[in-house]
């Protein structure tokens, strides 16, 4: 437990990816099974067992020590996993035979099979034989929320690098293997063959896409392409296969392979065809209401939901539209060339005859130009009323194998050109990692009359979008027009002549109640600094509002 | 007589009438007894000042050679009498020449302790318990959760991140007075014997601390140091300097904090620091209690901290108990001027 607890807290303050990855790699290498399997397990929340409820937690530690020096010390600390593990008063031990502290393994076997009226006896002897890191490690997985910053997809790729293994190989037999994954850590160690993967749904690593440029276009002959529109909703795969009883099942894959079946239980069913072993599609996961597609915000309703109303369902339908086939029956196609999965993806859909799954239509065009034009007005080039979803368009090879990762050349997206707005610098606050002296993190406000006149009301954060120069010279203007410190937050002169005007682009606006200005955005980004415009001439919060009008419109169900 | 006709809080500090002192004056007086060297204690423009020698020789240091009208250095043990009051100095253990000042008046006897720590450091005296009827003690870390441990221990943790990142430099924020050559020794007692790198505004004090004989090993400015040449190393800098754009002549640096405030991660994030060193200056909640008892005092004056909980242990244990509302004392963080070197863009 305790070097699982030291890899946690280092963890815990490291924001570098690369570095996470070493030193959860590091982990793997220098710990034994069963221990680095369950770790791999509690960082990909594969581990089940019922979680300790905070108040259990809170009369742990009143029962053993002051009740107010504990209300101090809590509310000093602001986090009561933490509170209790450093202030934990240990039992005096009889003798000196203390017993060794629990490993992971020890604490995860344990907790599967203990007894409700057990566990507080048997987590108060853990925190007696554990540091006070031990203890807070303790305390996170127990309580179920770890929360430092580890993705299930950085474990498994720190896992994979322990054997020079990518982690679209991890992925690919992931659903197959159950900690504490002796079979996999033997493999990535060279000590026995790969892991066959029995599941009957397995995640295929999916195939991704390089932005397009201008200059792109030279070089290709649109001949060679297929266009579809690019869809502003999610990439999922959708799996469907016959386990060793023959009964039918199926999955439903995030790109990252993450199994997401059980928040959409409502295109389960369309997922069992009658008469097929077997299959998988690479498709976007969409709401459709009365046949037409809606918002990224509409469909944001819909994600990471642990529990799905029959309310939600009905008022988020979900849908499939399908673009590629990767697998039918017992036959692998991701080796064929696009043209042909596309041709047998055509008659699948329309075997399968589900009204929640349909194909992704192709965006006909004879030249660049052309596609430049349907791309500007997708509308009037077949997408019709489902233009508002529509990001840009998707151009793949003809000849292009179903490859994992981002190949080369294969396949390539378009999108449209994103909303802009000038907005003003407000505040700005020090990024992280190898930015950790920089103002880089800035937010923006627009126009809007109030109670005091003309006033600046922050929309939105951004932290990217600008080159190093750029950062540079934003970091500088902070440091010489910061008008107070809050904490870590600068608050940067803006005035209406005087600050610095920022060009903003962002892909859509959603209404929030939880921002002032009441609208957010979705992915916002500095596009370009205009030294050259007064703070007063940047755009008012009524430009916003018409944009999330018509944005409106669509998603009023 | 009653300990306040000894000892009062007075806006100046702890005021002594019949003594005719202040002890750790915030403001210019006549006459000052100073328990050590941090600039929250021991401030410019007295009229006289008794302190140990090093306490004195690092004002000197920081503020000058006119930094008080007279000065007079007093040793571990010695005795002096002022006015109608005897004065005896006792090991803080807290930085190089702190001090605990024990006051008595006929038979009453208060020992002020300054800033201390019962934990060992090899870079000044060990901590002596003082018996006295009167204990006043601080409560920067007067909490039960903050227990420090071993301070050898995280400098292994600081080495085991130096090995496993040898291409990035390691930036340790470290008070500049006490804290930087503590974790310079504990490096060396580790075996730790490669060049540490320093910041330009703690090279005077460190060499302060070499003259008095501290051995700490090799030591280079990091000014002037070509980027590439810092991977691997270790350098102490002042805490506000790991955040500035002073750390762009490091690579990818790690940044580590050696404090008692890195107990707390919240505390540690909000610096910014991923390699928090728990190593304190202070007494830690245990040494604060433990040393409470050993002092036999039956009363406690708890100054600044955390005081409402110590005060609240205190009267658990059946101790009279009460906060002495001073202000100015605190942590050096808050006191500590802004490092010279980052001014430069």
């Amino acid at each position: 437990m305790n070097r699982f607890a030291e890899l946690l807290d280092r963890l815990a303050y490291e924001p570098g990816r690369n570095n996470k990855l070493r030193l959860l790699t590091a982990y793997f290498r220098e710990t034994d099974d069963p221990d680095r399997g369950y770790a791999l397990a509690a960082l990909t929340g594969a581990l089940s067992f019922k979680h300790a409820k905070a108040g259990l937690i809170r009369d742990l530690i009143t029962d053993r020590a002051d009740p107010v020096l504990f209300g101090l010390s809590y509310d000093y600390v602001g986090d009561l996993s933490e509170t209790v593990a450093l202030m934990w008063p240990k039992a005096a031990l009889p003798g000196h035979n203390n017993p060794p502290p629990p490993t992971l393994s020890e604490v995860v076997t344990t907790l599967r099979t203990l007894g409700k009226t057990e566990l507080p006896k048997q987590l108060a002897r853990w925190l007696d034989e554990l540091d006070e890191t031990g203890r807070w490690a303790l305390l996170k997985l127990v309580t179920g929320a770890m929360r430092i910053g580890i993705s299930a997809r950085l474990a498994k790729t720190a896992a994979g690098n322990l054997g020079g293994k990518d982690a679209h190989d991890v992925e690919l037999m992931w659903p197959g293997l159950s900690p504490p994954y002796l079979d996999l850590f033997a493999w990535l160690e060279g000590r026995s063959e790969k892991p066959v993967n029995r599941d009957p749904t397995p995640f295929r690593p999916v195939m991704l896409a390089h932005a397009i440029e201008d200059a792109d276009f030279a070089n290709l002959d649109p001949a060679d392409f297929i266009a579809e529109w690019k869809w502003d909703g999610i990439r999922v795969q959708a799996v469907s296969g016959r386990d060793e009883r023959g009964h039918v099942q199926a999955r439903l894959y995030s790109r990252t392979g993450e199994d997401i079946t059980k928040s959409f239980p409502d295109l389960v069913p369309a997922l069992h065809l009658q008469g097929s072993s077997s299959f998988a599609i690479d498709g976007e996961l969409l709401v459709l209401r009365e046949g037409r597609v809606q918002t990224f915000n509409v469909l944001q309703q819909r994600l990471n939901r642990k529990v799905v109303s029959p309310k939600l369902i009905k008022e988020y339908p979900i849908h499939l539209r399908a673009y590629d086939l990767l697998g039918d029956d017992e036959n692998d196609l991701r080796e064929l060339p696009f043209v042909e999965r596309r041709a047998r993806l055509e008659a699948f859909v329309k075997k399968l005859d589900d009204a929640r799954i349909d194909l992704s239509p192709t965006v006909t065009f004879d030249s660049w130009d052309a596609l430049t034009a349907a791309r500007a007005d997708p509308a009037q080039a077949g997408a019709g009323e489902d233009a508002d979803a529509v990001e840009g368009v998707m151009l793949k090879r003809r000849d292009a194998a179903y490859l994992p990762g981002r190949p080369k050349g294969q396949w390539w997206k378009w999108k449209r050109d994103p909303h802009l707005i000038d907005a003003v610098l407000m505040y700005a606050q020090r990024g992280h990692g190898k930015r950790s002296s920089y103002y880089s993190d800035y937010t923006f406000g627009v126009w809007t009359s109030g109670e005091d006149g003309e006033q600046l009301v922050p929309v939105g954060k951004a932290y990217f979008g600008f080159t190093d120069e750029e950062l540079l010279e934003i970091d500088r203007f902070v440091r010489r027009n910061t008008t107070e410190k809050f904490g870590p937050v600068r608050h940067v002169v803006h005035e209406p002549d005087q600050g610095l005007v920022l060009e903003v682009a962002f892909e859509g606006l959603a209404r929030s109640p939880r921002h002032k200005s009441g609208v957010a955005m979705r992915f916002p980004r500095i596009s370009r600094l205009r030294w050259d415009k007064p703070p007063r001439e940047a755009d008012r919060l009524e430009t916003l509002e018409r944009m999330l009008k018509s944005d409106a419109s669509i998603t009023a169900a | 007589m009653r300990p306040q006709d000894i000892l009062l809080p007075a806006p100046a500090g702890l005021c002594c009438k019949p003594g005719g002192f202040h002890i750790d004056p915030v403001r210019s007086v006549e006459r000052a007894v100073i328990t050590h060297g941090h600039s929250d204690h021991a401030r410019p423009g007295h009229g006289a000042v008794l302190a140990t020698q090093e306490t004195l020789d690092m004002m000197r240091l920081r503020y000058g050679e006119n930094f008080a009208g007279a000065t007079q250095a007093i040793a571990y043990g010695e005795e002096i009498r002022l006015g109608d009051v005897t004065v005896k100095f006792h090991p803080a253990g807290h930085v190089l020449g702190s001090a605990q000042i024990a006051v008595t008046c006929k038979d009453t006897c208060i020992v002020a302790s300054g800033d201390y720590k019962d934990a060992s450091d090899p870079t000044c005296a060990p901590f002596e318990v003082v018996p006295c009827d009167v204990f006043i003690t601080e409560a920067t870390f007067g909490l039960p959760v903050f227990r420090h441990g071993n301070a050898a221990d995280e400098v292994k943790k600081l080495l085991a991140s130096v090995a496993l990142f040898p291409e990035r430099a390691h930036l340790v924020g470290a008070y500049s007075l006490g804290k930087a050559q503590r974790v310079i020794a504990l490096l060396r007692e580790a075996g730790y014997d490669a060049p540490i790198y320093l910041h330009g505004a703690m090279e005077a004090i460190t060499q302060y601390y070499q003259s008095r004989g501290v051995a700490l090993g090799e030591l280079r400015p990091a000014k002037g140091v070509k980027k590439a040449d810092l991977a691997g190393t270790i350098t102490l800098a002042p805490p506000s300097a790991t955040s500035d754009i002073w750390t762009r002549r490091f690579p990818d640096p790690v940044t580590a904090f050696a404090s008692g405030w890195m107990r707390v991660r919240a505390r540690a994030r909000q610096r910014g620091i991923e390699l928090p060193l728990v190593i304190s200056d202070h007494a830690d909640w245990d040494g604060l209690t433990t040393t409470i008892e050993a002092t036999g005092a039956g009363e406690i004056w708890v100054t600044h901290g955390q005081e409402d909980a110590l005060v609240h242990w205190c009267k658990t244990k059946g101790l009279a108990a009460r906060p002495l509302d001073l202000v100015g004392y605190g942590d050096e963080a808050e006191h500590e001027p802004p490092p010279p070197e980052g001014a430069e863009a």
